[in-house]
């Protein structure tokens, strides 16, 4: 079917659509239009689901944990200072294996404070055990999540997703897009499989028990291997997803990579402005070609370095900073999965507090990285880009 | 009424060989708790002494499923868990009566767990919130929490040359609680054991979010011998500094011990009798701190008859 949806709107269909068992969440701009549609499909028995409206995202997120445990298909959304109260337990859900969907309208955090888009909020939490999927627009957006439900609850995963769509541009856009018929959805995502439930009291289990010097590492080597197997299973998810739907998905969307010479790597909205901008400066012939990095984390750190090699220059937007590092966090791993490659990684931090970024910005971007390859020479690694 | 004899007839659900301290009140508090529940039940525990000391991986001492996630939410966390059972016994795929319950210490519950508690409370999860209240942070090394009494030392409130101790009295966490205006609530002690299971199995058969505030005594914190920790929490009760009421649908009213001093059928002690008996508060026995001790008479004195004319005295 074809709606003229907002991100927001998007984001309550496929809620509805995937009829989660148990809901908990917190209002915060800009996923709050979201929970209300949701709130209203609960209200007029559109969905089977038992909606908590939480006293603060700490306990949206403890719910989830619980539910989750409790044994059914769990769901959630949030934003900036939300995610950020979130931290502490986001890292129990991962833990506990807990399958949760969040869907996180991506906001800056305070101070000052600001309600509009940049990721600092998600890159906060990336080293939570949370895989992390980026959409371009409210299509990808709504696709992501119906995937995110396939790939969290896969047996060889068993982490939560958090689904990225950037706040405002993305969750208060409205788009032309399609969705797919609530039976489509249902027979994608299947039957919730509970593994160890809470409340089969005949086979009691103990969760969250102190794990010290003994035990822990070994419990956190599991995340890691679970997070490499998340990989293939993303993979294979999108590309089914494809197959139904006409929209592939993989972990990253090159763009006129074939002969480029000099790439830009960026995720999120900007990925759209980036492709226009590609295509002038291809007109006025530079070979530069556009990655759109669609999952952060599982880091797809060879399929990266295999799409980037041999470029003469690289430019990676971060829509974030990582004070007092060598640039933004998409940076620093773009750059270290480029190691040992004879490529010039710069970096550009650009939309901070959701300031626009414009085509010809990113043209002038393409620019620089032009002159980089002609020259060999670097004269800034990290740029602010659009900065007074 | 709850016979001993049957009780001791049940299965026990924490199973020995825990670590937590000899003489301490939580084990006692939950063994009583588990034992009054006659249906099955779901645990989430906060962080702290019961968490640790009961499920050192690869070791459990629960017989029954249980769920720790962090400290400031066991309330949200069986929430969480309550409202998904809610949902498959609506749709028909669970059947069978199951309770909720969650532990948490004072630190867990008054202090950095009031605002899950709270949430919880007013959105009226069928759970019941235990806290075991000891009185201090007694895990991390005996910090004051805001149910430390007035005059304890602790490691964060140390009796120094200058200052005596904890200079205020604990909130008083069951008010705020009734304040709600949840179903029902109370206070208790392991030391009346028929107390304390009658309000577990009374808060157990309520419909709605229900609550219980136990005074647990530490050897460790309140420096005195393992063996006389329920003779501790029963003096907490003779002397009013720990009166058993319960509050049912905004009905206020005494129970056991408490009703019976209420009624002049047994005698009200001293408090300060009972601080003499406990190490955290040795520092007060001084000429010079004469009156600040009085001044936690005069307030214990002053709670007791404002909650006796909640009840109808």
């Amino acid at each position: 079917m074809i709606h003229a949806f907002s991100g927001n709107a998007a984001v309550a269909y496929a809620m509805k659509q995937i009829n989660p068992d148990v809901v908990a969440v917190y209002p915060i701009t800009p996923q709050t239009v979201a929970m209300e549609r949701f709130a209203d499909f609960v209200a007029d028995g559109d969905v089977d689901t038992e909606l908590i409206m939480a006293d603060s995202e700490h306990s949206a997120m403890s719910c989830c944990i619980g539910a989750s445990l409790a044994g059914g298909r769990v769901m959630t959304s949030t934003a900036s200072a939300g995610l950020a109260l979130m931290w502490e337990v986001l890292f129990v859900a991962a833990s506990n294996r807990c399958p949760i969907i969040m869907n996180v309208m991506n906001r800056a955090l305070s101070a000052p404070i600001n309600i509009h888009c940049d990721h600092s909020d998600a890159m906060g939490a990336r080293d939570s055990s949370w895989i992390q999927i980026h959409a371009e627009n409210v299509q990808e957006a709504y696709d992501n999540i119906i995937q995110a439900v396939r790939i969290a609850e896969h047996e060889n995963v068993r982490l939560p997703v958090m689904t990225n769509m950037d706040g405002f541009t993305l969750s208060h856009a409205t788009e032309r897009m399609e969705t797919l018929e609530d039976q489509q959805v249902q027979k994608f995502i299947s039957e919730f499989k509970a593994i160890y439930p809470l409340l089969d009291v005949d086979n009691p289990v103990t969760y969250g028990p102190l794990d010290l010097y003994d035990y822990y590492f070994e419990h956190k080597r599991q995340q890691v291997e679970a997070m490499e197997l998340a990989y293939d299973v993303i993979k294979k998810v999108g590309q089914e997803y494809g197959k139904m739907t006409g929209r592939s998905f993989d972990m990253l969307h090159p763009f006129e990579m074939e002969d480029a010479e000099v790439a830009v790597v960026v995720l999120g909205s900007t990925s759209g402005t980036a492709r226009v901008a590609v295509r002038a400066m291809r007109q006025k012939g530079i070979k530069v070609g556009l990655v759109k990095l669609r999952v952060f984390r599982p880091f797809p750190k060879d399929e990266l370095r295999e799409m980037l090699k041999g470029m003469k220059a690289v430019a990676v937007m971060d829509r974030s900073d990582s004070f007092g590092a060598f640039g933004g966090p998409v940076f620093s791993e773009v750059r270290s999965a480029l190691l040992g490659e004879d490529v010039e990684v710069v970096n550009y931090i650009y939309g901070l507090g959701g300031r626009d970024i414009r085509q010809d910005q990113i043209e002038q971007v393409i620019t620089d990285m032009s002159t980089v390859a002609k020259t060999g020479k670097v004269k800034s690694f990290v740029t602010y880009l659009g900065v007074r | 009424m709850v016979s001993l004899k049957k009780l001791s007839e049940k299965e026990e659900l924490l199973a020995p060989g825990h670590r937590l301290c000899a003489g301490c009140g939580a084990s006692i508090i939950v063994r009583q708790v588990l034992l009054a529940a006659e249906t099955p039940v779901v645990i989430a525990n906060a962080t702290g002494c019961l968490e640790v000391a009961t499920t050192i991986y690869p070791y459990t001492a629960w017989r029954v499923p249980w769920v720790h996630s962090a400290f400031e939410n066991a309330a949200a966390t069986i929430a969480g868990v309550e409202t998904m059972y809610q949902l498959k016994k609506r749709k028909g795929e669970i059947t069978r009566d199951i309770k909720f319950l969650a532990f948490g210490g004072d630190g867990g519950t008054y202090d950095i767990g009031i605002q899950a508690l709270s949430g919880a409370l007013e959105r009226g999860h069928d759970i019941l919130y235990i806290c075991y209240n000891n009185g201090a942070y007694m895990n991390t090394g005996i910090q004051r929490s805001s149910a430390t009494p007035k005059g304890a030392s602790t490691t964060t409130s140390p009796a120094g040359r200058v200052i005596p101790g904890k200079k205020r009295f604990p909130k008083d966490l069951t008010a705020i609680v009734a304040a709600h205006n949840i179903p029902y609530c109370g206070q208790t002690s392991p030391s009346f054991y028929n107390d304390l299971t009658g309000k577990v199995q009374k808060a157990l058969s309520t419909e709605g979010p229900t609550f219980l505030n136990i005074i647990s005594p530490c050897p460790r914190g309140w420096r005195h011998e393992t063996d006389e920790s329920i003779a501790m929490a029963e003096e907490a009760v003779t002397s009013c500094f720990w009166p058993l009421y319960e509050v049912e649908n905004g009905a206020w009213r005494l129970t056991g011990y408490s009703k019976q001093i209420a009624e002049g059928k047994k005698e009200k002690t001293s408090v300060i009798d009972w601080m003499k008996k406990q190490g955290r508060f040795r520092h007060l026995f001084t000429e010079t701190r004469k009156s600040f001790l009085e001044s936690i008479q005069e307030e214990v004195d002053r709670e007791w008859e404002n909650l006796k004319k909640r009840c109808g005295y």
